[in-house]
């Protein structure tokens, strides 16, 4: 740069006749040399030891805040042991020198450490945590329910587009990939069990496994682990950051209710949605196990359909679509209430998208659990 | 407000931003053409112009965010358009900028967000480094307490304060502030204003104010350019922009605010 054509390093002599030191000082004392500055500096306080000590600033071509900083300091902590001064500093110079004045900053209150209370300061916060997104969860069911019988009492508050546009975002873009994980999983699952049951000679009843595996757990948990990564990420992310933006406030200061106008058609786009994925999910699963059980099994499709048809009922049907609903008002709770606590920072709205998926996925197999002790109680 | 000596503009002095015939544009849109500015070492330069004029256009054509389609543009001496990336990362650490919201990193504090381009420039102790962020939020006027506080913790003054902390981190020659009181109370933006003058004169900087703050105007820039039709319309000490009869200026200099401002004792 212009001036920087001239720089060398920073540099100083140090001049003890007379009883007194003197220090010249020279060259750029700036934040560029910084490790030659602190070296000069380390040098200055070890072998300064007759007093007065004197910095002669006339050599110095420039200074910034580092050097001036680093100066006044040394100046401060020697003149613990005696006088120290500067001389010949230019009118900017000396400006700068009481700008960048030493002064202590060592009173900020420091960070305690002690890793066993840390512990226990950790479990209890994530129990406390945990006992508040449960009361927070069923606080915010209630308020959902009853924005919903607002909007069924009064039906012209219904926001029919946007509940369709939620329909596309949620459940038509969410075929393909929806489609092709069932399909794959459908074929690893047939191709084992095919491997398993020959060995009692059993091939044919893969089919049965397939069938009820697919259409009573396996379909529901792919669709719902899917849509919660999928849409509701998305789902936290959105309304994440129109709480950072202050978006949700201007809604409510307008007289419009968050919930009836965001959330409603995200959830119901959701309940519909849901249920229209799992039975595409399981579908696309069959034809999938049907395939493989063809090409390793050697059944072919139309024996493939009849030992099917045998081998579920309705019900096996109904157990796996009763539960994508409440799956999908699990997924879209825990959606809604992680992006609501999204504060400030870009960060925070990164973890809670984070923690709304993770939190969705676990409560859905949690949920799944529950189901299949329910239907195994009554016999379903 | 603090009293300063306007450098005189017919003196010889050394030009540190030099912007000849720039044109930006936009798809079918031309924003700047034919623009023509020098900003000359150690003045405060308030930049105007209407909304939609391309202030923070040139703004940012200059600190190379967005791709000028004609003209050069000479920072320090240097021609942006020549240089290797190298001489360019040495050239950016000349210059600090104050974007209009602050731009902190939401994720770090006060402090780190001072010391990230300490840290990526300039190779200090762990001991300097702290020091020295302390030191530049207490030139700033910020309370010590603020350092480790998270940019959502802080108010919009106190934004302003961080991020100018950390536009001076490096102790730049320039500094480029985008509407620097925008935002702020009349008490908050004349301190900020005295501020500005306060640190230009201790550290020597040359500041260019992108703004629409006539009181900044009148009691902190040098200089004034103002900014119309893809070009500057007039430059000169406020003096000059009270005297030029271009309907523009005269409706923003002698319109119903300035007269305000202008009867409060400038």
């Amino acid at each position: 740069m212009a001036q920087g054509t001239q720089a060398q390093e920073p540099d100083m002599t140090i001049d003890r006749a007379g009883g007194q030191t003197t220090i010249r000082l020279s060259g750029p004392w700036t934040a560029p040399h910084a490790q030659r500055v602190e070296a000069l500096i380390g040098e200055i306080e070890a072998e300064a030891d007759s007093f007065p000590v004197l910095f002669d600033l006339s050599g110095v071509q420039r200074l910034d805040t580092l050097g001036a900083w680093t100066l006044d300091r040394t100046r401060h902590e020697l003149s613990a042991k005696g006088r120290a001064d500067f001389a010949n500093a230019s009118p900017e110079q000396k400006i700068l020198l009481e700008e960048a004045a030493y002064r202590d900053f060592e009173d900020q209150p420091k960070p305690r450490h002690a890793r066993s209370v840390d512990f226990l300061v950790d479990v209890g916060q994530s129990v406390a945590g945990a006992g508040k997104d449960l009361v927070g969860g069923v606080g915010f069911l209630g308020e959902l329910i009853s924005a919903m019988v607002r909007v069924v009492i009064h039906p012209r508050r219904f926001r029919g587009t946007a509940v369709i546009n939620q329909l596309e975002q949620i459940a038509y873009r969410g075929v393909p990939i929806i489609v092709l994980i069932s399909f794959l999983v459908g074929c690893i699952v047939s191709q084992q069990g095919i491997f398993q049951l020959i060995k009692f000679g059993a091939t044919p009843f893969v089919i049965d496994l397939i069938g009820i595996l697919v259409l009573r757990e396996l379909g529901v948990l792919l669709t719902s682990i899917m849509v919660a990564g999928r849409s509701g990420s998305a789902f936290t992310a959105e309304i994440g950051s129109m709480k950072m933006r202050e978006e949700i406030d201007a809604l409510r200061v307008m007289g419009l209710d968050p919930i009836e106008v965001l959330i409603v058609p995200r959830l119901l786009a959701l309940i519909i949605g849901l249920p229209l994925l799992t039975f595409i999910a399981s579908i696309a699963a069959l034809v999938g196990g049907g395939l493989t059980t063809w090409v390793y099994g050697g059944i072919s499709p139309d024996i493939f359909l009849d030992r099917l048809r045998a081998a579920v009922s309705l019900n096996t049907f109904l157990v796996g679509l009763i539960k994508a609903p409440f799956m999908a008002v699990v997924i879209g709770i825990i959606a809604t209430l992680e992006g609501m606590a999204v504060a400030g920072s870009a960060e925070s709205l990164g973890r809670h998208v984070t923690s709304s998926v993770v939190k969705a996925i676990f409560m859905v197999i949690v949920l799944d659990g529950l189901f299949a002790m329910f239907f195994a109680a009554i016999n379903y | 407000m603090l009293e300063r000596r306007h450098p005189d503009p017919t003196k010889n002095r050394e030009v540190i931003i030099r912007a000849r015939d720039v044109e930006v544009g936009f798809g079918e849109r031309t924003i700047l053409k034919g623009l023509d500015l020098d900003v000359y070492r150690g003045e405060i330069l308030g930049f105007v112009g209407g909304s939609g004029q391309g202030k923070s256009v040139l703004t940012r054509a200059i600190l190379g965010l967005v791709r000028k389609r004609a003209g050069t543009i000479e920072v320090l001496g240097r021609n942006l358009d020549e240089l290797s990336s190298d001489e360019r990362r040495q050239l950016e650490r000349h210059w600090g900028v104050l974007f209009q919201q602050g731009a902190l990193f939401s994720a770090l504090t006060v402090k780190q967000n001072i010391q990230v381009p300490m840290r990526e420039y300039l190779r200090l102790s762990d001991r300097l480094l702290d020091e020295l962020a302390m030191l530049k939020i207490e030139m700033v006027g910020l309370n010590p307490d603020a350092a480790d506080k998270l940019p959502s913790e802080l108010s919009g003054g106190m934004i302003k304060r961080a991020a100018l902390a950390r536009a001076l981190a490096l102790d730049p020659d320039i500094v480029f502030l985008d509407e620097p009181t925008s935002g702020l109370d009349p008490i908050g933006a004349g301190e900020f204003d005295d501020l500005i003058a306060t640190l230009q004169r201790t550290l020597g900087l040359t500041v260019f104010m992108v703004t629409h703050d006539l009181d900044s105007l009148y009691s902190v820039c040098d200089r004034i350019a103002a900014l119309g039709e893809g070009k500057i319309l007039a430059e000169g000490p406020i003096e000059a922009m009270l005297a030029s009869d271009h309907p523009w200026l005269r409706s923003y200099f002698h319109g119903k605010r300035a007269r305000a401002v202008m009867a409060g004792g400038a």
